[in-house]
Parts: C-alpha cells; structure tokens; sequence
C-alpha cells in the first residue's frame, strides 16, 4: 500500500505545532495529499476548487455579523452582564451549568440552531459569565477573563455535541443508519439516538464539575 | 424555490460591502479577501473548478502573507452603551432571538404542517435558508427600531468578520482537505493501519481501538463524519459486531460520541474550537480546545466503558 498520502496529516500537525498560518497549512497539505497519491497538481487544485466551492454554505453563517454588532453597538454586551449583575446568587459556575442543561435539552430537542458561537457565545453567554466571575471574585486579570470566555465557548461545544445526537433527525444519526444499512444492518434513528442517552448524562456531569471546579479555582486565586 | 444560490448572492453581497468599505480605509489586503470571497460567492457556481482553486489560493495566499488586519470602524464609546442598554433594556434581546427562533420554528413548519408542501424550499437545505430570512427580519427590525447610520450594521459587521480575518473560511477550507483526503484515499490508508495494531481475541482492547482510532482521525480531519465511516467498516462492523457479537446500536451511536470527543481536542474543528477563539478575542488561538480537554479525556474513557458494557456485557 501508498503510504505517501498520509504526509498531508504529517504536514497538518507539524504546520499547526509550528504555528503557521493555518489556512497555508491545511492548502499545502491538501496539494501534498493529492499529488503523493499520484495525481497532478493542475487535478488536485481543481478538485480544491470544487470542494472550496460546493462547501460554500459552511461560511454563509457569517451574515448574521451586522446584526449581532449592530445591537452590540447599543449596548447587547453590557445588557447581558447588567442582567447577571442584577441577579441575586448568579455565579459563573451556576451561570454555566444551566446554559450546559439548556444547550443540551435544545439540542435534544432538534433546536441546535439556538446557541453557538456567533449568535449567542460572544453577545450573550461569554459577557454574562465574565460578569458573574467578577461579581463574586472581584476584578480579574486578562488570563483570568480569557479563561472564563473560553470556558463559555467550551460549554457551548460540549452542550450541542453531548446533546444533538439524542434527537434522531439529525446528519451523524442519519450517517450512522446509512454506514450500517450498506453493511446489512438496518437500524431505526431512534433505536441509535437512545444510545447517545448515557454519554449525554456523563458529559452533563464531566463538564458541570469542572466549571464549578474553575469557579473556585478563580475563587482561591483571587483570595 | 428559494435555494443556497440566494443565500450566495446574500452572503457575496455582504462580502462585496466589507471589502468595499476596507478599500475606502486603506486597508487594501482586507479589501482585496473579502472581494475574492464575493466573487467566490457570487460567481462560483458559474466559475472552472481550476479557477476556483486558483481564487481559493489567492484567498490563502493574502492571508498567509498577513495581508489581513483588523479594523476598527468608528462605533459608539463603552459608556454610551451603557447608557443605550440602560434605556434599551432586555428588549435588546429580542432582534438577536429573531434569527434562531425563526430558524428553528420555521423548520419545524416546515417539515411539520402543510407547509412544506409549497416546496418554497430546496429540498433539505431549510434550515440555512430560514436562517438567513431570520438574519434579513432581524436586521430591518433592529434598523426601524434603533434607527442606527444608515452604513452602521455594515461597519460593525466590518468590524467583527475583520477581528475574526482569516479564521472566517478555515472550516470551509478543511472541508475541501476533506474531500481530497477522500480522494487520495486517507481514509481507506487509515483503517488498514489501525487494524494492523489490534491484538487478537481482546473484545475489550478492540473496542478501544475502534474509540481511539475514531478519535484521533476525527481530530485528524476535524470532523467525526469522515471518520465514522472509515473506523466502522474497518473495525466497527467487521470485528466488534460480525466476530465478537456487539450490539450494532450501542456500536454506531457511541462510537460516533468517542468521535465528538475528538472533536473537541482539534484545531481541524475550527468553527468550533478555532473561530470562537478569534471571536471572543482570546489570545490564546487554542485556548477554547484547552478549556475542553478535561472534559473530552475522560467523557471518551466513559464512551469506550459504555460500548464495552452496554454493547457486550449486558447484550450478550
């Protein structure tokens, strides 16, 4: 077997562990891939091309970026933490927990589409938890702060992976069906979707516990 | 029908602002990706697919050679914001709940009442499109209500696609490696090695490879759905099912879950691991991943628990 191809995934990690510019990482790998497999480079650009292309949808997302800075620009972000700061007992930690659980149950539920990072992480989710770290911390430095954002973005992956597969209409479920309905075992989504159950309930428990963890690990820290 | 190719002239007409508006600034790298990514958008479907690699290239191409800055378009002052939400209240809210709700309960109609019927809709693709119709309802509410600039959603989305810069077209650019690893074969080169190092008669030792291999080629691809079929016909259903007996349910499903916690140990999953980080303005570009790690190592012990004992203990 060619097991030149595999040079591309080489170039991948040693391109990021090296921190170039990952755009120019992931295209230098797909050239290297393609012509290591034995074909020329003028194919390999076009089959680029054509998945450049035909992914398009991936970056139509970004659209939603006038209106988010629009209501930001009068004031989204300060409203988001003006409501923490105004709630009796919110700490980041609880703050978490819950948007974990409703991220989760969304996803659940088929409504994966509430929540992400665009939409709601940066406007919404990643303000408030900054302002409940600080009301009950104090002020925080900027490691500190950049932690708890990126907390809020881990929380927001974790609740739609850990929740999304539970609802059977979904492309990974459907993947599932197809992957194995060819291999000659038919499966209903929903007979799949019961089994992403147990690892949702693990997720929800793993990640509850480490926020609350960093939450008084900041606590220590600023003591 | 509405169809993904209206949503390309949205989304290319957005770009074509953003670079219109960086030319205006001096800002001629900006202004030169974001009129690439317009032509890709606007033109694409009609262009070669030589001329489209070639203009993916170029996009690589400026912002490899830091072609890319950020911008920072006149905008109001924190304490005027406070002021705004101060008077603005929660109501602030409301435009921003408009997109996903309308996304959301749109799709449920959809598929739901007899309104999918009207096949207003490209087949499978409503939810996109109802998100962008979300985007245009929030937009022209907020713009009746807050009677902002006329060129302001413009400018502050200028703004955040510029801080976010070159991250904006990796996950898009990932899922063209992915179809050439599919070409090369990748895949099919993957799966040979990773049944070459099980050793035989251990289901437990199997099912922990089938997990690994399922996470590391996820974090390899930055996407368990290329894994997934590579790891399943290698391992998952020729040895865990058809030799050892497994339940074939409890195999796909959590097998799929080892995969998610690959995911979130990736920069090949930039829209969720990478994208953030450029989003919330972190300067630690793998800071999001760090934040996942305790979680995903040990949720993936579980998975691998979960297949053993719910998938041939309890099934057998």
């Amino acid at each position: 077997m060619n097991y030149w191809p595999l040079a591309g995934i080489a170039i991948v990690i040693l391109g990021f562990a090296l921190r170039f510019n990952p755009l120019l990482v992931v295209v230098s790998a797909a050239l290297a891939t393609g012509v290591l497999a034995g074909l020329d480079l003028l194919a390999v650009i076009e089959a680029l091309g054509k998945a450049f292309n035909d992914n398009r949808y991936i970056s139509i997302t970004w659209i939603i970026l006038p209106v988010i800075g629009l209501l930001e620009r009068y004031g989204l972000q300060q409203r988001a933490r003006a409501l923490i700061e105004g709630m009796r007992g919110a700490t980041m930690g609880k703050l978490l927990v819950a948007y974990l659980a409703f991220r989760q149950l969304a996803s659940a539920l088929g409504m994966k589409d509430i929540g992400g990072h665009a939409q709601a992480v940066r406007p919404l989710v990643a303000p408030m938890a900054e302002a409940a770290a600080i009301k009950t911390h104090g002020d925080l430095d900027a490691a500190a702060r950049d932690e708890v954002k990126a907390m809020a973005a881990a929380t927001d992956n974790v609740g739609l992976f850990f929740g999304e597969d539970i609802f059977f209409a979904i492309a990974s479920i459907l993947l599932i069906q197809g992957v194995f309905e060819s291999a000659g075992y038919p499966l209903t989504p929903l007979e799949l979707s019961v089994w992403a159950i147990p690892t949702a309930l693990f997720a929800f428990a793993i990640h509850s516990w480490r926020v609350l963890a960093f939450d008084r690990r900041l606590g220590r820290a600023s003591e | 029908m509405i169809t993904y190719e209206w949503l390309y002239l949205l989304a290319g007409a957005a770009f074509a602002i953003w670079a219109a508006l960086s030319a205006k600034d001096g800002r001629w790298g900006n202004a030169a990706f974001w009129a690439l990514l317009a032509v890709s958008f606007v033109f694409g479907s009609q262009l070669s697919d030589l001329a489209n690699g070639v203009l993916a290239l170029a996009l690589v191409a400026i912002a490899a050679f830091g072609g890319l800055k950020r911008s920072d378009p006149p905008t109001t002052s924190p304490e005027e914001r406070r002021t705004h939400a101060a008077r603005l209240g929660n109501r602030l809210f409301l435009p921003a709940l408009v997109v996903p709700l309308t996304a959301v309960a749109g799709t449920l109609l959809y598929n739901y009442t007899t309104f999918g019927q009207t096949g207003l809709f490209e087949a499978r693709r409503e939810t996109l499109i109802l998100f962008g119709i979300g985007v245009l309802a929030a937009l022209a509410g907020a713009m009746a209500w807050l009677r902002p600039p006329l060129m302001a959603p413009a400018e502050e989305g200028r703004r955040l696609i510029d801080s976010i810069g070159w991250a904006a077209i990796l996950p898009q650019m990932l899922a063209a490696l992915g179809a050439v690893f599919a070409i090369a074969g990748v895949g099919d080169i993957i799966g040979g090695i990773a049944r070459g190092v099980i050793p035989e008669g251990s289901v437990f030792l199997t099912v922990v490879v089938f997990a690994a291999g399922m996470a590391l080629f996820t974090m390899i691809m930055g996407n368990a759905f290329a894994a997934f079929p590579v790891m399943a016909t290698a391992i998952g259903i020729p040895l865990l099912i058809q030799t050892y007996g497994g339940n074939p349910a409890v195999i796909g499903a959590v097998g799929m879950l080892a995969g998610f916690c690959g995911t979130l140990l990736t920069p090949m999953a930039a829209n969720f691991n990478i994208v953030p980080a450029a989003l919330l303005e972190l300067k630690n570009q793998n800071a999001v991943i760090r934040q996942q790690v305790g979680t995903a190592v040990p949720l993936w012990a579980v998975n691998v628990l979960i297949i053993y004992v719910a998938g041939f203990m309890l099934w057998n």
